[in-house]
């Protein structure tokens, strides 16, 4: 059975170009970038170069690009680096409800050490509020992190409004903009923001490698401490295969990103006006409009997202759910209950995420089985008799 | 997905004694939907046997499945000996559950302890 990948937000499969593009630098090209014979200069040339590929598709000066470990330590380089570096200044941070864990858990960490975190709402759409940004900004605040789109229901958030406030005030402003990279045009000088996380596999690159755009100038205390390496920020001998494949990554999606959003985007369209056709009583999660073009999280009400998962699993398709019971965990989505969508809805949720690599008979395939699998469960469940 | 044995995954597709029981001697209402787990039990008693036994589950694949291996367990089997299931016989019945999903064998442990006691109230009451 053909698998029916529709989890993009989670991972994308790697390019082939990009995969071939790493290939001589897990055999071949082994040379450690820092040493000083003829070799290792082709190392550190790949590297150089991936740089300003990644430089290029957000807008940035190389200079201002460090490679990480990924999207979850960029966000912890970025939140901690700068309470390290200004907690003489102050210690109050700001960020919203519905971030991705690597910022949430990362501030939950900082409090515990003594630092104080609002967390700020969002509307029933999931949009932070520039407004409320203005309001909650002290004299003792040293950073606000928005993230740039939501991974679960793919709202954007208005990132150059809030940087115009934090540009006024004077406060740093950093962005995970791990959903957002790859898929739009994004230029952190347009933007704005002094900060902005990304990750490679979320753009047909490779697991285990990201990078954290530092603007010029700026002072942030690094995470990991040790050799010279990315210019003091990163200690630890690259991963260069993994730098490598980002670069390629980035720069097929500078090329691509258009095309790819004209093919996706009426994928997703044509993917919820039929679930909305064909199935009673569900909810669409997230902005209408201001979201992002693969994405489609819906709330199936008086059924639990697992069994709908688990059964579309069975199909060969994979998708995911907001569920507890899809997360291990006894709670439901902390992003959908931020948008408002009642506790029992949000464990009926699923999210969609399609990418390049979909194509219509793929949406017909869930257009033609998730409806009977809705059907059998409401059949099983009591809510739905008593509705 | 979670590490799910064969017996749950079948049990969770093609369940057992799924619907309700019109004219139910005693109906069992257990869980909540806000914690993602809600669990009625239908039992028709005759001569101190369970006859009949449905279930309706709002949950999970092991909460359904377990509503539906614990209907079979019970089934033609007297008061006493359906008092006795427990959900440590239920998960092991379906091959075990993954540690986060014990609680789904609770439910129904719990589901045919209510429906049972139900009954006996509804009994009380027509005798009393």
């Amino acid at each position: 059975m053909r698998e029916i990948y529709l989890d993009y937000n989670a991972t994308t499969p790697i390019d082939p170009r990009v995969t071939e593009a790493m290939a001589p630098f897990l055999s071949d090209r082994f040379h450690n970038p820092s040493s000083l014979y003829q070799k290792s200069k082709i190392t550190k040339k790949a590297i150089e170069d991936s740089r300003e590929k990644l430089a290029t598709l957000i807008g940035a000066a190389p200079k201002e690009i460090i490679f990480t470990g990924g999207g979850s330590e960029s966000d912890n380089h970025a939140i901690k680096g700068i309470a390290f570096s200004l907690m003489k200044k102050g210690k109050h941070l700001i960020t919203s409800s519905i971030e991705h864990h690597a910022v949430l858990h990362t501030c939950k960490f900082l409090e515990k050490i003594g630092f104080d975190v609002t967390y700020l709402p969002v509307d029933r759409y999931g949009i932070v509020n520039p407004d409320s940004v203005r309001k909650t900004i002290r004299d003792d605040t040293i950073l606000v992190s928005i993230m740039y789109a939501n991974n679960e229901i793919g709202t954007m958030e208005p990132i150059k409004e809030i940087s115009e406030i934090t540009r006024e005030k004077g406060v740093i402003f950093h962005t995970d903009a791990v959903q957002a990279v790859g898929k739009i045009p994004i230029n952190v000088n347009d933007l704005g923001v002094d900060l902005l996380s990304l990750s490679a596999h979320k753009f047909y690159g490779p697991k285990g490698v990201g990078a954290l755009y530092i603007r010029k100038m700026l002072r942030i205390e690094s995470l990991l401490h040790g050799g010279m390496q990315e210019r003091g920020k990163r200690a630890g001998t690259e991963n260069i295969a993994g730098i490598v494949g980002a670069g390629k990554a980035a720069e097929i999606a500078m090329e691509e990103m258009g095309e790819e959003k004209d093919k996706i985007k009426p994928l997703r369209d044509k993917l919820e006006n039929e679930l909305i056709k064909r199935i009673p009583e569900i909810i669409i999660n997230g902005h209408p409009s201001n979201r992002l073009y693969n994405t489609l999280n819906i709330a199936i009400k008086y059924i639990e997202g697992e069994g709908m998962l688990t059964f579309l699993d069975f199909e060969g398709i994979s998708v995911s759910s907001g569920s507890a019971c899809a997360s291990g965990s006894l709670d439901p989505s902390h992003v959908l209950l931020a948008v408002g969508v009642p506790i029992e809805h949000a464990h009926g949720s699923l999210r969609f995420s399609l990418g390049k690599y979909n194509n219509y008979k793929d949406i017909d395939k869930v257009i033609e089985v998730l409806p009977p699998i809705v059907e059998k469960l409401r059949s099983i469940s009591p809510l739905w008799g008593k509705r | 997905m979670l590490d799910y044995s064969e017996k749950v995954i079948e049990e969770f597709r093609n369940p057992k004694n799924m619907g309700e029981i019109k004219d139910a001697d005693g109906i069992g209402q257990v869980g909540n939907p806000t914690c993602g787990d809600m669990m009625w039990i239908y039992i028709k008693v005759r001569d101190g046997i369970l006859t009949d036994v449905k279930f309706k589950t709002f949950g999970c694949v092991a909460a359904i499945a377990t509503s539906s291996k614990v209907t079979q367990m019970v089934l033609n089997k007297p008061i006493d000996e359906a008092l006795k299931i427990t959900n440590k016989a239920v998960a092991e019945a379906l091959d075990g559950l993954p540690t986060v999903k014990m609680h789904c064998s609770l439910l129904a442990e719990e589901g045919i302890k209510a429906a049972i006691e139900d009954y006996f109230k509804k009994k009380d009451k027509k005798e009393g």
